[in-house]
């Protein structure tokens, strides 16, 4: 099978999945204790009139089963309607933060391969060497420590101490801005520091599994040099079982994102998430869940296709 | 000169429990267009030989001392550069797994080609025509599409071809093949052999043949070389070997090919197991396992000596049959009490055996 077929082949379950995805993410917002109605009118006591005019204006006096639909098929043009605390379109609320989050979890994520990839090979390399012991006492430390302790201390070092950078971001220059950009690097290492730890070790892991296989002395046996043999015969097959696990960061990334954007007061949906939750301001909470959702499936989606073009058996 | 000369090989294991002497003072020699056949139990030292002529031996094995030859270089002391332009060039390798030995993620045609390109300096598309063609002369039908299939869809014994096609790709003057038919079954085994005996003789290629299947070596080879832990205790042109073997492992290994028509009711075999590479047993290695030793054999080491003779051998030039026994140095008080009896219609020629027709019975 041509790989052109297993991506649509894989693309095709992905509907099905976006389909339950979306129930979940109805399903357990509705079931989160407290009536929306008791936060849109600040807990005060309604004539039962005004209360039933309130619950038809957000479809709250339909069956659930209605709610749902109606939601999942205006969600499908992009219509998440309107906040309940703000009363903005939800669809507005999260373009104007989405960027500053994509931003950095792209950052992140792009941190963590950059350091992950190169150092998890050197450490394969040289292992039990000096080298391989301080990967192994990074990665440690990287995975142990906590995203708000770290975040907290970046802050304290870089911010607060060497002062390189301020201690809010400079959000009026909007995140397209070189300000801005140079202060996410800090929520971006942040977040991507656990991520780097387990994928260097994964990938020192699983390159010295496959540096001990016949294929890699054929290929020395050959006379390629021993760059080639190591980034070409060595690295991609290393990477196949990385790859998944590093589609899963992708999930742990926007997780991360939730707790790290109220230590920086950083303006992204993962603050917006939190601040919602707790407001019971249902229609932003589902929208958001949703996206988080959906980025998720993308990812290992991305992660399927790029195992099946890494590793040509298991196209079948 | 011969085209391959090893002269006093020295492979050195340094483990935790102790030193494990791979190769001992081995010395051989290959003439171009040559089979030579390299015969030994698991453990013998015969694969740790061929890598070390590749200067492929992985930690904790060095090679210690010695001299390894090619066309007169002695490649011990070739830097690494000079060394990979004669790996896969003009010294080849078959693997015995092939399984294992192609890189599942790449197709064939590439880990073809990609030799061709390094060594050759050829482009793309002159590489994947010699590629090609390669592929051909090795018995792969449609080759020019089965050039960009990968290793898991062909066959076991395709993959061996492809990977006979790798060896072959660059024209090499020496094929090492480490037991390429091990991890086939008996059909494919005889065809791939065959394959090889072809290529060798178009290509004139010299092959090294390492293999514990005496019917192999009988029939594909010129001159064996039989290995017992690390040290060759029997060397000489294949029919003497078969016809007159002089070393009693030698005699061991043949008695205990089972033959069609024998009415024993057990497999023989060589009682006891190959000594521990750490510690030696003293005098001759095969001793504890030997039906002829005597008091002797425990002290002195048997010398690899021309048998009739009894001069010490000189495997870089000579072509006499050698074997490194006591019984051939006059220092054993008894002989080597065993008759060697052939089957079959044909009889032992001076242009080789007929294959599979000489039995070494062993008295006892």
């Amino acid at each position: 099978m041509s790989l052109q077929r297993f991506v649509l082949k894989r693309g095709l379950i992905t509907i099905p999945l976006l389909l339950g995805i979306s129930m979940l993410t109805f399903g357990m917002v509705h079931a989160i204790p407290g009536d929306p109605i008791d936060f849109i009118t600040l807990f005060t006591e309604l004539d039962p009139q005004t209360e039933m005019e309130i619950r038809a204006e957000y479809g709250l006096n339909q069956p659930v089963y209605i709610q749902y639909i109606d939601w999942v098929t205006d969600a499908a043009t992009g219509d998440f309607g309107r906040s309940i605390i703000t009363r903005d379109p939800v669809a507005s609320e999260i373009v104007e933060r989405l960027p500053y989050t994509l931003v950095m979890g792209i950052m992140a994520f792009g941190v963590t391969l950059i350091t992950a990839i190169p150092t998890g090979v050197i450490a394969a390399y040289y292992r039990n060497t000096k080298i391989d012991q301080a990967s192994r006492v990074f990665a440690l430390l990287g995975i142990a420590i906590p995203n708000f302790l770290l975040g907290l201390l970046l802050l304290l070092i870089f911010a607060s101490w060497l002062d390189l950078f301020p201690i809010l971001p400079p959000t009026d220059r909007g995140i397209i801005s070189y300000d801005m950009l140079v202060y996410t690097l800090l929520p971006a290492i942040t977040i991507g520091t656990g991520s780097t730890a387990l994928l260097m070790r994964l990938m020192r892991s699983s390159m010295v599994e496959e540096l001990d296989k016949d294929y890699v002395r054929t290929a020395r046996a050959k006379g390629l040099p021993e760059r080639t043999v190591v980034q070409k015969h060595v690295l991609r097959n290393s990477l196949i079982s990385v790859v998944t696990v590093a589609a899963i960061q992708v999930a742990f990334i926007i997780s991360g994102s939730v707790v790290v954007e109220i230590v920086f007061s950083y303006p992204g949906i993962g603050r917006l998430l939190v601040n919602r939750v707790g407001n019971r301001d249902f229609p932003v909470t589902q929208a958001i869940v949703l996206l988080i959702g959906v980025a998720v499936i993308l990812a290992n989606f991305v992660a399927d296709v790029l195992y099946a073009y890494l590793d040509p058996r298991i196209r079948y | 000169m011969a085209m391959l000369e090893v002269q006093d090989l020295n492979v050195r294991f340094y483990t935790d429990d102790g030193v494990v002497k791979a190769t001992d003072d081995l010395s051989y020699r290959i003439e171009a267009g040559e089979r030579f056949g390299v015969v030994g139990e698991s453990g013998a030292g015969k694969s740790v030989t061929s890598l070390a002529l590749m200067r492929l031996i992985d930690e904790p094995g060095v090679i210690e001392s010695g001299e390894i030859r090619f066309k007169g270089e002695n490649i011990l002391e070739m830097d690494e550069e000079e060394m990979r332009s004669l790996r896969g060039n003009e010294i080849a390798m078959i693997f015995q797994d092939a399984g294992t030995a192609l890189n599942p993620s790449y197709t064939v045609g590439e880990q073809i080609s990609e030799a061709i390109r390094y060594h050759l300096g050829l482009d793309e598309a002159a590489a994947r025509e010699r590629a090609i063609e390669t592929l051909e002369s090795v018995g792969i039908p449609s080759a020019a599409e089965r050039y960009s299939d990968y290793p898991h869809e062909f066959s076991g014994g395709m993959q061996q071809r492809v990977v006979i096609a790798i060896a072959l790709s660059c024209d090499p003057d020496l094929i090492i093949a480490d037991e390429p038919t091990t991890a086939l079954d008996v059909t494919i085994e005889a065809q791939i052999l065959e394959l090889l005996e072809d290529v060798a003789t178009e290509f004139d290629t010299a092959i090294q043949l390492i293999t514990h299947d005496l019917g192999v070596v009988a029939e594909f080879c010129d001159r064996v070389m039989v290995m017992y832990a690390g040290h060759p205790v029997e060397m000489a042109p294949v029919e003497d070997v078969y016809y007159d073997p002089q070393h009693p492992y030698t005699v061991g290994l043949m008695s205990s090919i089972p033959r069609i028509g024998d009415d024993r009711d057990r497999l023989q075999t060589i009682p006891g197991r190959m000594p521990d590479l750490i510690e030696m047993p003293p005098g001759c290695n095969f001793h504890p396992r030997c039906p002829y030793a005597e008091e002797s054999c425990t002290r002195v080491e048997p010398r690899l000596v021309d048998v009739e003779t009894g001069d010490p051998a000189d495997p870089i030039n000579s072509d006499a049959q050698t074997a490194a026994c006591l019984a051939h140095t006059g220092e054993l008080t008894g002989e080597l009490d065993y008759e060697v009896t052939v089957q079959g219609e044909d009889a032992p020629t001076e242009s080789g055996p007929a294959s599979g027709t000489s039995t070494g019975a062993n008295d006892r």
